[in-house]
C-alpha cells in the first residue's frame, strides 16, 4: 500500500512499524538511554522504539519531550522515522533537531504493527 | 537561511519555524522584536538539552533582544543554596552556551521587569508560560506559547510563524468569568487564576467585575492561569488593553468568596513548613519594599528565599530594601526560584509560598505545600519553631 502525507522533516528511512493507538509523551514516557517505552498504560510499554517506524496519532506532554528525541538519536536508539495523524510542536521540533524523518496527515489506523514501512519524503510504502 | 548559507544553527532554526508554520497553517513568517527563552534549568534540560544548545552555539547568534528564563540555581551563590557541584557544573555549561548564542543571561521569569519590555501590538516569541500570559494580556504584545527550541529558533532568525495569538481574531475571549468578590491581595488573584485555569484550559478567559488590579495582581494571575490550565491570554474588563474584543454569548463561570476560599484550602497540605519562599513569578520592587517593611527588626527562623531578578535586586539595593531583607536572615535567590531549583533534593519537605503556581509544581515534585499571603509567609518564617 502507498500513503501520501505531509513531510515535517524530509528524509528516507525504513523499518518495522511500531504502532501506538494512543498519543505519546516522550518526556517521562520513553527511556532516553535505552529507547524503551516506559509510560504506564501505553500499549507499547516495554517495547523499544529503536530502528522502528514509530506510528502514533500525536504527541503530548512536556515540551522537554523534544530534547528526549534528540537524546534518543544521540544514543543510537531513536526510531528510524515518525508517522503521525497530526504532528504537534513537541514531536515536530524533536524530529527536526534530531534529523528523524517525520510525516503526518496519515490515516495511522491503516498501518498494522510489525509491517515493514518505507518512508520517502511525504510518502509511505508498505 | 533554509539553504544553510548562514550556518547550521540558522538552518536548523529555520527548519523548526517552517515546520511549525506548516502544522499550524501559517500564511507566512513575521518579524519579532523580542524573545524570551525557556528551558534553562539543567533539571529539565538534562544532557540532551545541553548538547543541543552547545551544538547551536557553534555558529548561532541572536538577531533580536533575547532574554533568559531562570536557571536551576543562583549562578554565583549556588554553594550556599546547597546545590551539588555536579549539577552546578552542568548548569553553568548551559548558561555558557546561551551566552555564546548572544542571549542576555537575565535568568528571570519576569523579563518585563528586567529590560525586555515589548509594546502593544508587537509580535514577539516568548517562552515561560506566566510571561506569555502577561505579555499578551497586560502589555498587548502578541506571542504564542513557545517551547524552548521554538523560542530560540525565533531568536536566531528574528522570525516566527504567523498563526494563533499573532492574529487578532484569535485573541477574543472563549469563556467569561463573573467575579463577585473583593480581591484584596495578589494571592487572591493567584487563587482566582488557579480556579479559572482549570476550566478555561487553553482558552481565553474574560474576567468581569474586577475593581482594580496592580502589576503584582496581574503577574500572579498570569502565572496561576497558565499553571492549572494552558491559558496564554486573558482579558480583565476595564483593565487590560484589549478587553472589549468580540465577547458575546460566552459560557460563564462565577467566582465568589466561596470559590476563593475553597481554592485556597485545596492548595494547603498538612504539615509545618520547613521552607518559605516568595517570588513566583519573581518579585517586583514593590514586593521587595513590602518584604523590607515586614521583615525589618525580625529574624527568620527557617530557610526563607526571596526570588527575584538581578535587575530588581539592584533597584532594591539602591532603595535600601535589600539590606533590611538580608539583615533578617532571609536569602535572595537570584537567577532561580523554588520551582526550577531542585528544592526536593535539598532536604525540605513542606513549602510555604504565596504562589498558586509554585504550589502546583512543587506538589508535582513530591513536596507538600502551604498557600498563604505574603504577610503570612513572613509570619510563618519568623515565628519560633
Amino acid at each position: 500500500m502507498k500513503l501520501k502525507g505531509r513531510a515535517i522533516f524530509e528524509g528516507k528511512a525504513e523499518g518495522p512499524a511500531l504502532v501506538s493507538s494512543s498519543p505519546m509523551s516522550f518526556y517521562g514516557g520513553v527511556n532516553p538511554d535505552t529507547g524503551e517505552v516506559v509510560e504506564r498504560g501505553s500499549d507499547l510499554a516495554g517495547q523499544s522504539v529503536k530502528g522502528k517506524v514509530l506510528v502514533f496519532p500525536y504527541g503530548k506532554g512536556s515540551t522537554v519531550g523534544s530534547y528526549i528525541l534528540y537524546r534518543l538519536a544521540r544514543n543510537g536508539v531513536a526510531p528510524s522515522a515518525i508517522v503521525n495523524a497530526k504532528c504537534e510542536t513537541i514531536v515536530a521540533v524533536g524530529a527536526i533537531i534530531s534529523e528523524i524523518p517525520c510525516v503526518d496527515m496519515i490515516d495511522v489506523s491503516k498501518i498494522k504493527p510489525g509491517v515493514r514501512v518505507r518512508v520517502d519524503g511525504a510518502t509511505l510504502v508498505f | 537561511m533554509l539553504a544553510g548559507e548562514q550556518g547550521n544553527a540558522t538552518r536548523k532554526a529555520m527548519q523548526i519555524l517552517v515546520a511549525l508554520g506548516k502544522i499550524y497553517d501559517a500564511e507566512r513568517l513575521v518579524k519579532v522584536s523580542s524573545v524570551q527563552v525557556s528551558g534553562v534549568s539543567y533539571k529539565n534540560l538534562g544532557d540532551a538539552g545541553l548538547e543541543f544548545l552547545s551544538e547551536l552555539a557553534k555558529d548561532g547568534k541572536a538577531r533580536v533582544k533575547t532574554t533568559l528564563n531562570p536557571a536551576g540555581m543562583s549562578l554565583t551563590d549556588w554553594k550556599s543554596q546547597g546545590i551539588d557541584s555536579g549539577f552546578a557544573e552542568k548548569q553553568l555549561q548551559v548558561i555558557d552556551a546561551y551566552g555564546k548564542l548572544g542571549v542576555e543571561v537575565t535568568c528571570t521569569c519576569t523579563p518585563y521587569l528586567a529590560g525586555n519590555e515589548p509594546s502593544f501590538g508587537q509580535h514577539i516569541a516568548w517562552g515561560e508560560s506566566s510571561a506569555v500570559a502577561y505579555a499578551n494580556s497586560v502589555i498587548g504584545a502578541r506571542t504564542n506559547r513557545e517551547g524552548g527550541p521554538s523560542a530560540l529558533a525565533a531568536s536566531l532568525t528574528g522570525l516566527t510563524p504567523l498563526y494563533g495569538l499573532h492574529i487578532r481574531e484569535n485573541r477574543v475571549p472563549t469563556i467569561a468569568v463573573d467575579v463577585d468578590t473583593l480581591l484584596r491581595f495578589p494571592e487572591d488573584f493567584s487563587a482566582m487564576g488557579y480556579f479559572v485555569g482549570r476550566t478555561a484550559k487553553d482558552g481565553i478567559p474574560y474576567l468581569r467585575g474586577v475593581q482594580r488590579a496592580s502589576l503584582e495582581d496581574l503577574k500572579s494571575l498570569s502565572a496561576a492561569l497558565a499553571s492549572s490550565g494552558g491559558v496564554a491570554m486573558f482579558h480583565v474588563e476595564g483593565i487590560t488593553p484589549e478587553f472589549g474584543l468580540g465577547a458575546k454569548n460566552l459560557e460563564t463561570l462565577t467566582f465568589t468568596r466561596k470559590e476563593l476560599t475553597e481554592t485556597g484550602s485545596q492548595l494547603n497540605d498538612e504539615g509545618v513548613p520547613d521552607f518559605v519562599s516568595v517570588g513566583c513569578p519573581h518579585c517586583s520592587l514593590t514586593e521587595l519594599a513590602t518584604l523590607a517593611k515586614l521583615l525589618s527588626g525580625h529574624q527568620v527562623k527557617r530557610e526563607f528565599w526571596v526570588c527575584c531578578s538581578r535587575e530588581v535586586k539592584r533597584l532594591g539595593d539602591e532603595a535600601g530594601y535589600s539590606r533590611l531583607i538580608e539583615k533578617s536572615g532571609a536569602k535572595f535567590a537570584l537567577d532561580t526560584c523554588m520551582v526550577v531549583a531542585p528544592v526536593e533534593e535539598l532536604g525540605y519537605r513542606v513549602v510555604a509560598t504565596n504562589s498558586a503556581k509554585a504550589c502546583h509544581y512543587l506538589r508535582n515534585a513530591g513536596l507538600k505545600v502551604r498557600f498563604m499571603p505574603l504577610e503570612e509567609c513572613v509570619t510563618e518564617a519568623t515565628r519560633s519553631v
